[in-house]
């Protein structure tokens, strides 16, 4: 299904769309409010743009020092060129500590290459520890946003759901009652896990460290308690020194969620004794994207989520409507360089209106992507329907007469025809729109009479 | 600005010229009343940004090459819409990048607001005693600058807010969502169709919770399908361009 079909079901629940709508708009409003209380923010996201440029020039030695410095401090390190060997490196790891029941703290990476399926499938129970990720993976859904995973979900639809799974009160809404509930399940879970599986939100070249970022210690709270724990990283997210973090922290956190800094920001060096880290690094796609001159720096991303939040369509939309493991701006032009004919339609969910790239921590100059992939999709599908009418206009914006003749017949048309007519179903204008009322001349003929 | 009158290129958008002369109109008497001379070549057509933004930035290379003609000869171009400055801007075919001529061009193209604050530096007096709530048009907005965003970490700056403050008795409306897009978008208007009459619908709505007597704003696009909306559903709202509001109450 296309994005404007799936967004058109969206809003038809009228109050839950508004709701939605709200509720991401106070996230946004809270990380206008908090990246203002910094003077120096611009220079922040200035810097954070040019330390991301640099990583993706020089993206191949910083990846083997990061290697060879993360093998120095005993992590085993692996390199998946794509989803299915990601999810094998993983699965092996599993069988080699004979590991049917994981942990996993939010990673969007292993929701790209659809790893819960895969280990499932092999008799692994995956439990996702983020609170949000746990709801939406009781209802056997994808995350929504990519920050706040079941953010399309009420509190009425989170108690339903606990009361079905976890056994609470039917009819409670109480968070605090809830959270309880969750933190009590969760619990068992992390005590049984023998692997604990993170994302990673930046990989630090000098050190061989990686750092996890979470606000519910979930993370830390199942690789403590694991034997193993498997970090399973995009390739795009190194940064070359530990004190870049300095710079990345403080623009996540607040661009994210509007937090000073985020709750839980762990440092991974090396395994304790007798245990085991061991790293993932992911291709799957990011060195094609790397490849594209005018797409590459939408690789700069360290997944906010700010531009979710600010985006007019996504708020109105759902993240669901994008079809897509990243939804919103960033994923509309991530998704094309994965498959550009199933996610034709995205980068046309857009007005242009910029709102994503002026709120981006690292400068991605969204909309101007949207805009470029724009003349790359209706390149590959040029049956596109858009294609014929913009060709036939194209014969009329050229020539001059063309251009008058037929504006003129539009203008005088609309004035012959009975509003029936001119309101009819196939008008998708008009449905809940009324046209201007017809001048009687344009500009054109007006100026000829009166500045001869 | 150098002493001689400058000679200023209109450019009126070919919906506007189409549907709305009397924005045309108010664009030519107001640079006219601010001492330019202005001439409005006939020959002009539509820049290409429709076709431009739908993906088919290949096929205006004709309309290009003949707006950069038409154009030429100009101190300046001026237009009354942010939107269409901006695709003459940035969005002309690569083929153009290194033309000279093109370059030329593109120093001198203004959307009419920022022309008058920050070339003819004019300060517009008059009296407009209405309480007016200002849409910022994306693409004048974020793509020329002509105000600061929400979104950035700048001091505060509106060059249409500049303009209309100086006028006696309007009352200028501060919004809750002061630049949220209507969602007209061009060919997202009709292929986004529910998203877009739902954007507008809510843009409405901030206005008419302030009370808002007349909207206002630098494109007519936007002005068009909110208008659309708003007339539909019976709203009590009027519509104005920023220039027939700055050339009814210029003294
Ligand atoms: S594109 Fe920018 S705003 Fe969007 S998630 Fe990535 S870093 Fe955040």
């Amino acid at each position: 299904m296309s994005h404007p079909s799936k967004a058109a079901e969206f809003l038809k629940d009228q109050a839950k769309s508004h709701w939605h709508d709200e509720t991401l708009w106070f996230v946004r409003d809270k990380r206008d409010k908090i990246s203002k209380s910094i003077p120096e923010w611009e220079n922040l996201r200035t810097i954070a743009s040019g330390l991301k440029d640099y990583v993706l020039n020089n993206l191949d030695t910083l990846l083997l020092d990061f290697e060879a410095n993360a093998k120095k401090n005993g992590i085993h390190v692996h390199w998946a060129v794509n989803a299915e060997e990601h999810n094998q490196i993983v699965h092996s790891i599993l069988e080699k500590h004979d590991c049917k029941a994981i942990v996993k703290s939010k990673s969007i990476l292993t929701e790209e290459c659809h790893l819960n399926p895969y280990l499932e499938k092999r008799g692994v129970e995956v439990v996702d520890t983020d609170l949000g990720e746990r709801i939406v993976q009781f209802l056997q859904q994808p995350p929504s946003h990519i920050v706040l995973p079941a953010i399309h979900l009420k509190k009425g639809d989170i108690s339903e759901i606990f009361h079905e799974k976890l056994k609470t009160e039917k009819g409670n809404e109480d968070p605090t009652y809830l959270t309880h509930a969750a933190r009590l399940h969760l619990r068992e879970k992390f005590l049984k896990a023998k692997v604990a599986i993170t994302g990673v939100n930046f990989g630090v070249a000098e050190t061989g460290e990686f750092v996890v970022c979470t606000n519910e210690g979930n993370a830390d709270m199942g690789v403590h308690l694991a034997d193993v724990h498997i970090a399973c990283m995009g390739i795009e997210k190194i940064i070359p020194r530990r004190k870049d973090l300095g710079v990345f922290l403080r623009l996540l956190a607040r661009s994210a969620t509007g937090q000073p800094i985020t709750n839980y920001n762990s440092h991974f060096r090396s395994p304790e004794p007798g245990k085991e880290i061991h790293i993932v690094l992911l291709d799957n796609g990011r060195t094609r994207q790397l490849a594209r001159e005018k797409f590459k720096n939408s690789l700069k991303c360290i997944r906010c989520g700010a531009c979710m939040n600010t985006c007019p369509i996504y708020r109105r939309s759902g993240g669901y409507s994008y079809g897509s493991t990243v939804p919103g701006p960033i994923g509309s032009i991530l998704s094309p360089g994965i498959d550009v004919k199933k996610y034709s339609t995205l980068p046309f969910a857009s007005t242009l209106c910029g709102s994503c790239s002026d709120v981006c921590p690292v400068k991605i100059n969204i909309h101007e992507q949207l805009y470029e992939w724009r003349q790359e999709i209706t390149k590959a599908n040029p049956d596109m329907a858009k294609g014929m009418s913009m060709k036939m206009a194209s014969g009329i914006f050229t020539s001059p007469l063309a251009y008058k003749i037929s504006g003129s017949l539009m203008r005088k048309s609309l004035k012959a025809l009975p509003k029936s007519i001119i309101y009819n179903p196939l008008n998708v204008w008009g449905k809940e729109r009324d046209l201007p009322n017809p001048p009687k001349e344009s500009f054109k003929e007006w100026y000829k009479k009166n500045r001869p | 600005m150098s002493n001689q009158t400058p000679h200023v290129g209109l450019f009126i958008p070919c919906y506007v010229d189409q549907f709305y002369p009397n924005v045309g109109i108010a664009s030519l008497e107001l640079l006219e009343k601010l001492g330019c001379k202005v001439s409005y070549p006939q020959n002009q057509t539509c820049c290409g940004q429709p076709l431009a933004n739908s993906g088919y930035e290949r096929d205006t290379i004709g309309s290009s090459e003949h707006f950069i003609k038409t154009f030429g000869e100009f101190d300046y171009v001026v237009a009354p819409s942010g939107s269409c400055i901006m695709h003459v801007k940035e969005h002309f075919p690569p083929e153009f990048l290194d033309q000279n001529a093109y370059k030329e061009l593109q120093g001198k193209v203004y959307e009419l607001t920022e022309f008058i604050t920050d070339v003819l530096k004019a300060e517009i007096k008059g009296k407009f005693p209405h309480r007016i709530g200002y849409h910022s048009s994306c693409h004048g907005l974020r793509g020329l600058r002509l105000g600061a965003s929400t979104e950035l970490n700048v001091s505060p700056f509106n060059k249409a807010k500049q303009l209309l403050q100086g006028l006696d008795g309007l009352d200028w409306v501060e919004l809750t969502r002061k630049d949220e897009c209507c969602g007209f978008g061009g060919t997202f208007a009709v292929s986004e169709e529910a998203l877009s009459v739902q954007m507008g619908k809510d843009r409405l709505a901030d206005h008419l919770e302030k009370d808002v007597e007349i909207l206002t704003g630098g494109d007519m696009s936007c002005i068009m399908h909110l208008q659309g909306i708003s007339s539909r559903n019976k709203q009590p709202l009027k519509f104005m361009h920023i220039a027939e509001i700055l050339n009814q109450a210029i003294q």
